[in-house]
């Protein structure tokens, strides 16, 4: 008897917090997909220098071999 | 009480993770996605003069649209009205390949609109966009 009214109180008790899980999911998350809108418009239009993604840009020197600048007397 | 306590932990658990979903950021890594943005990034040096001459602008509805073919000469209408249809069909894709990596085809729309948004909101000044009514403007 006394282990049903534990169950009940968790039952209840959960409740709400499941009930607030479902209801961020089903609705739009317009914040975070805003976010990803940016992040998808930067990459395309390469409006923002993008940090360690866009090795592109940033390959060409290191590739570029170092010795030119050394050899100085 | 004991039993009270176990209870407790264990919708502590459950709860974590699934507010910290609620809340993540919306998936745009899947391959689909990654293709449609390669090559928009692609497309872009080439539609890039088009935005800036006004012959080509931001529609309200999220894609691009030959605003005014006069700006471009003859020989090359052909050619920007294959890349607009292009940049269509990718965004499209991308609008609903998005919402279905976050396992909610219906959001798309929703995704259009929110793109429609920001594809406007970041646009470089002398761009031509579609406001609200429908009408044309230059940011």
């Amino acid at each position: 008897m006394n282990r049903i009214r534990i169950y009940l109180v968790a039952a209840v008790a959960a409740a709400p917090l499941l009930a607030g899980c479902v209801t961020i999911n089903i609705y739009f998350p317009a914040a975070a997909a805003e976010k990803a809108a940016d992040r998808i418009i930067d990459e395309v239009w390469q409006t923002q220098k993008q940090e360690g993604k866009s090795d592109a840009s940033a390959r060409p020197k290191s590739e570029g071999q170092p010795s030119p600048a050394a050899p100085t007397k | 009480m004991q039993r009270l306590s176990r209870i407790w932990i264990f919708l502590l658990l459950l709860a974590g993770p699934l507010a910290a979903f609620g809340a993540a950021d919306l998936e745009i890594n899947t391959p689909a996605i990654n293709n449609i943005r390669s090559s928009m990034q692609a497309r872009h040096g080439q539609l890039a003069p088009h935005f800036a001459s006004g012959a080509v602008g931001l529609t309200r509805d999220g894609m691009v649209a030959v605003r005014d073919a006069n700006l471009v000469p003859l020989a090359n209408r052909q050619a920007v009205n294959a890349l607009v249809s292009a940049e269509n069909q990718d965004r499209a894709g991308l609008y609903r390949e998005i919402a279905r990596a976050n396992g909610h085809p219906e959001w798309e729309a929703d995704i259009r609109a929110t793109f429609a948004q920001r594809w406007i909101e970041r646009a470089q000044p002398g761009w031509w966009y579609q406001a609200p009514t429908g009408a044309w403007a230059r940011k």
